[in-house]
């Protein structure tokens, strides 16, 4: 038994894991896939926006039967204070298109979803079964790994770590350094169950049509963080996450400003008379580009959540593991053709053809956000958006004061809340981590 | 020694709710988990083969949808698996259950030897009726032991089992000869986690699916609905008992006082326990 070798083992069957495992057996690769938890997705838990163009180019014909909720058509982004919120809203009757660009879903069917086609497509899945180790030859090459289910080691060209956020076998092995507080937020998500008709019409939505709510503000109570409102076909996906470094200090919990985020006035009445069905918590390494570890080396590859690739900005990074996934899979495919022996140097391909990727582009682009954020996030998460609410209020009430007065009065409340240097120097410090 | 073990696809009644208008089973959604009862009888299965030799046949009737069950069962080491599945079996009740698999059983003791012990679980967790082992002895002519929590000994050469039984008031030893159909009691055993070689195994293995004619039944009046006698008068969810609590008020005062309140209280209300007490404390 322990003679079987395969071609490439995956660790881990999240939206990385799979991209990568089904790309590889698609291409006729021999491929042994590693889950730890009792099934598919059963560790797995996201907003969740599914981002079709990521997956389209994993499997082209997805939507002819993945589990999708409702396609989205409308964007909006909000800035909270205590009592009102002040929001850009994007909605087009062009997403509405055949293909649409994002999707919601409920990843626990998707999962499931994905790892059938993975299977359909030929790799070999084992739940219940936990890496403990990664096995190398005398030269420190990745040759195998060791589980839990005894002390037989299986061999393979190349391990894939798609093990997620933590990260856990990479760090045993010493490949990576152990996750920080500051580099990691902690969400929390709710499932309301609400019937589709009350859906479609509090959101304003037809068919499969669907709305995404951003949402940032006095309600990370000055931490870094946002919220978030997703609307499925018979639920919303209600949820809201900060670093752990901010819980930590501030001594508050998830939940707390979960449940004082549900009781906001401008949120209450889009759950009212909801039923709570699931509740879900997981960490998002949102550290940025600068907490991105060493991705490859002999014999091994790093992907999806456990290369800290997540977008905090936009919001993306299911999109992220499944492109990282894909990459490592086509960079072990292109080096097999070329019989090689999956070295360092030869899978330096892999970091090569993410950098040349929106990928590593976009995480450089805002590879200065977090430490902006964390540094100001008193300012971001709560002077601004007060000062902005009461603006926007200032400015639209009809009181008989000239308006030349309430431009004033506005300018004046941003000088007084937040001082002139203060403001000069945000702006210059957002200018330049945001280039 | 060839041991066949029947196991059910069972929906994980933890997370099962009865529907309030229709008082069915919403099992929409529910994850399906193998009978507990019968992980009991497959790792007695798997120690008696470890320790005697031969082979383990797995054995589930149900919809395709089983054969996720009998994978586990073969990552947990078991050596082969059968799925029974047939449209024709559909809505069977325990008569018409027993029929099925002592026909399967029989088909599998042509095609892959003679059969010693057949193993199910005391009971399913969804019908609660422990009425399939004994109907499947019966029909195969089978030595039947029921409510076994221990296999205690077999001696090979001799063909016979010994094996304690739970009884009411005590533990009966029984010992009797192959062959044999063996229910097991949950709590004497733990399910083994099988090896990387057998989760890899499972993973890849064919599940031998017979129909009803694969089986070799013939007689179909005898199957699913048309062969099944019991008919399901009332489904009905029980409603909590209405018990009245009581209350033992704190009127600010030391905790021992409040616990010897809180004592007199249930006391009062449980003579035969407080009877009971008072006798045993004459001993101290």
């Amino acid at each position: 038994m322990n003679e079987e070798r395969f071609d490439a083992i995956v660790v881990g069957a999240g939206p990385s894991g799979n991209a990568a495992a089904y790309t590889m057996a698609k291409a006729g690769l021999k491929v042994l896939q590693l889950e730890r938890g009792e099934y598919p997705g059963s560790k797995n838990v996201q907003g969740a926006i599914l981002y079709a163009d990521a997956l389209e180019k994993v499997i082209p014909d997805f939507r002819e039967d993945a589990p999708l909720e409702r396609h989205v058509i409308e964007q909006r982004i909000w800035m909270l204070d205590d009592t009102s919120y002040v929001g850009m809203h994007h909605r087009s009757e062009n997403f509405n298109e055949e293909r649409p660009n994002r999707y919601t879903i409920i990843r626990a069917q998707f999962d499931k979803w994905f790892s059938r086609r993975v299977r359909e497509a030929g790799a070999t899945l084992l739940c219940e079964t936990t890496v403990t180790d990664l096995v190398r030859d005398l030269k420190g090459k990745v040759i195998g790994v060791r589980t839990d289910r005894g002390g037989a080691i299986v061999h393979a060209d190349v391990v894939i770590m798609a093990e997620g956020v933590n990260g856990l076998v990479g760090q045993r092995a010493g490949l990576r350094p152990e996750l920080k507080p500051e580099a990691v937020a902690l969400a929390v998500k709710e499932m309301h169950f609400l019937p589709q008709e009350m859906i479609e019409q509090r959101f304003n939505l037809k068919g499969d049509e669907g709305v995404v709510i951003e949402i940032m503000g006095t309600v990370t109570d000055g931490m870094t963080g946002t919220a978030f409102i997703y609307t499925n076909k018979e639920s919303l996906s209600v949820g809201i996450g900060c670093m752990v470094s901010d819980f930590a200090e501030n001594e508050t919990t998830p939940y707390a400003l979960l449940e004082a985020f549900k009781n906001h006035p401008s949120v209450k009445p889009l759950l009212e008379g909801s039923e709570i069905k699931e509740y879900a918590a997981h960490l998002i390494p949102e550290g940025g580009y600068r907490h991105i570890p060493e991705l490859f080396g002999d014999g091994w590859m790093i992907v999806g959540d456990a290369g800290h690739f997540v977008n905090a900005v936009h919001r993306e990074g299911s999109n992220l593991a499944m492109t990282t996934g894909r990459v490592a899979a086509e960079t072990v495919i292109r080096l097999k053709q070329l019989r090689s022996d999956f070295s360092k140097a030869d899978l330096a391909l892999y970091r090569k053809t993410l950098d040349e990727s929106f990928v590593i582009k976009d995480m450089k682009k805002y590879k200065d956000i977090p430490n902006f954020l964390h540094g100001n996030a008193a300012n971001v998460f709560g002077t601004y958006p007060r000062l902005i609410n009461e603006a926007a209020q200032r400015w639209f009430r009809v009181d008989g004061v000239a308006k030349r007065e309430k431009e004033r009065e506005i300018i004046a409340s941003f000088r007084k809340g937040r001082g002139l240097r203060g403001l000069i120097g945000d702006a210059f410090k957002l200018a330049r981590a945001w280039r | 020694m060839h041991i066949v073990v029947c196991i059910k696809q069972v929906p994980d009644s933890a997370q099962i709710r009865v529907h309030p208008v229709t008082n069915t089973i919403m099992r929409q959604g529910v994850p399906t988990i193998i009978n507990p009862y019968d992980l009991f009888a497959l790792e007695a299965a798997l120690a008696l083969r470890d320790q005697l030799g031969g082979s383990v046949t797995v054995l589930c009737m149900g919809p395709p949808m089983a054969e996720d069950s009998l994978r586990r069962a073969l990552t947990y080491g078991a050596d082969r698996a059968v799925l029974l599945t047939d449209r024709y079996f559909a809505g069977s009740d325990t008569l018409a259950t027993s029929f099925a698999l002592s026909a399967a059983i029989a088909r599998i003791g042509e095609t892959f030897g003679t059969v010693d012990i057949v193993f199910t679980g005391k009971q399913t967790i969804d019908g609660d009726t422990a009425q399939v082992g004994p109907g499947i002895a019966k029909r195969l002519d089978l030595n039947q032991l029921t409510y076994v929590s221990r296999i205690a000994g077999i001696d090979a050469e001799a063909r016979e089992v010994t094996v304690e039984r739970r009884a009411e008031g005590g533990v009966q030893v029984l010992k009797t000869a192959l062959p044999v159909l063996i229910t097991m009691l949950e709590g004497t055993n733990e399910i083994r986690r099988g090896s990387l070689g057998d989760a890899l195994r499972a993973a890849r293995a064919d599940v031998t699916v017979w129909n009803a004619a694969d089986a070799g039944i013939d007689d179909l009046l005898k199957c699913g609905l048309r062969g099944s006698p019991t008919v399901v008068k009332k489904v009905f969810a029980p409603s909590a008992r209405a018990e009245k609590a009581e209350m033992v008020a704190n009127d600010g005062q030391s905790s021992a006082q409040d616990a010897d309140a809180l004592i007199a209280a249930i006391l009062n209300r449980n003579p035969a326990l407080d009877a009971d007490l008072r006798r045993l404390s004459a001993g101290f």
